[in-house]
């Protein structure tokens, strides 16, 4: 039987791969990920510390693409069962998330010891509008660097209308857009071929 | 209302926000500011993208806007609470979802539902960087920040903090 994912061959992840190597690694994606976690993870799961080809890796954030939650924070669970069973799931996500969280602890104790400081407000707004545009910024890179067809297209921007300018409810929009889009796909690969 | 009351608040509405972020945070902006401001009035929209903005500036997993969030709302119980809501429910998903589909044989339907899921992902991407857009930006210089910072990220490579960086000078030195 043609496997799904290549992670299910005999060696999904390097022998080596413990709890200490699992938090080592982890860590260091964690720390360095500035700008959101995806290149750091490649990097250090792949090539840094070796413990997946690029196509196993590719497989299993493309798992954790189509799950709720953070695509890294997902692929870091399944890495870690992968690696020690449950225990190497925590262990994965303990570590990827200790150093982002320290760091944002230390910024809110400075953001409530500073807050009310007028220079200090200034900046965070400036940095707001500036958050806001890098969000608007990636979405669009992302449209562009898939090239979308007609179809894609019409859903993307029902997306954006209904959450956005409309301000509708998530939940609904999540329930109804995704299982059509992807009944469209499915319909689209049936006719084409 | 209650203490106690207040951290259920905090951890079911980060868990099920957690549960419909398709694709990653950004997609849960618009309703995490739709609940948070709008309809539970924890707080008001310069505090809620002020720490958009903070969660931005550090490394790390986006979702620890949440953590934020939490920690405005309730302390450091809040920032325990949030944070555990908004990753545990996803994790022990994929922990679930990880291991089903390795015991499966080959299914195409995992390429679909990518394809399918992605274009819808990214209008909500895009919706939470227009909501956060009208929550943040209150005057025309706002307005030019964020097109600047859009377009950087959008035409470059370079790391995202740069952006951060200069909007946050450049605010300074037009003196707000």
């Amino acid at each position: 039987m043609a496997r799904l994912i290549e992670v299910s061959s005999k060696h999904p992840i390097a022998p080596h791969v413990g709890l200490r190597e699992l938090a080592r690694g982890f860590l260091k994606i964690g720390l360095f990920g500035f700008g959101g976690v995806g290149p750091m993870s490649r990097y250090v799961i792949v090539e840094d510390r070796k413990w997946m080809s690029e196509k196993e890796y590719a497989t299993v954030l493309g798992i954790g693409q189509i799950l709720p939650g953070g695509n890294v924070l997902n692929a870091a669970v399944i890495i870690g069962d992968l690696a020690r069973g449950p225990a190497g799931a925590l262990t994965a996500l303990a570590a990827l998330l200790a150093m982002p969280l320290a760091i944002v602890i230390a910024l809110a104790l400075v953001y409530a010891r500073f807050d009310t400081v007028p220079q200090v407000a200034t900046a965070i707004g400036g940095c707001a509008s500036a958050a806001a545009g890098l969000v608007i910024g990636t979405s669009c890179k992302m449209a562009w660097r898939i090239r979308p067809g007609a179809v894609p297209v019409v859903f993307g921007l029902l997306a954006f209308l209904t959450v956005g300018p409309l301000r509708l409810s998530l939940i609904p929009c999540v329930l109804i857009l995704i299982p059509l889009s992807i009944a469209g796909v499915w319909l689209r690969h049936r006719y084409e071929r | 209302m209650k203490d106690e009351h207040l951290l259920w608040r905090i951890a079911a509405t980060f868990a099920s926000l957690s549960l419909v972020s398709v694709g990653g945070l950004p997609a849960v902006l618009p309703e995490m500011h739709r609940q948070i401001v709008n309809v539970l009035g924890w707080m008001d929209d310069t505090t809620f993208t002020s720490l958009f903005a903070i969660a931005q500036a550090a490394p790390g997993p986006n979702m620890l806007v949440s953590s934020l969030i939490g920690w405005k709302v309730s302390g450091f119980a809040g920032l325990g609470i949030a944070t555990a809501a908004v990753i545990l429910p996803p994790a022990v998903l994929a922990l679930v979802i990880g291991r089903i589909l390795k015991d499966l044989g080959n299914a195409p339907w995992i390429g679909l539902a990518k394809e399918g899921l992605t274009p819808v992902a990214i209008g909500f991407f895009l919706a939470g960087g227009f909501v956060m857009s009208r929550a943040a930006n209150h005057n025309w210089t706002a307005e030019a920040i964020t097109a600047a910072s859009a377009l950087f990220v959008f035409l470059t490579d370079q790391n995202p903090f740069w952006a951060l960086a200069g909007a946050a000078a450049l605010r300074l030195a037009l003196g707000g």
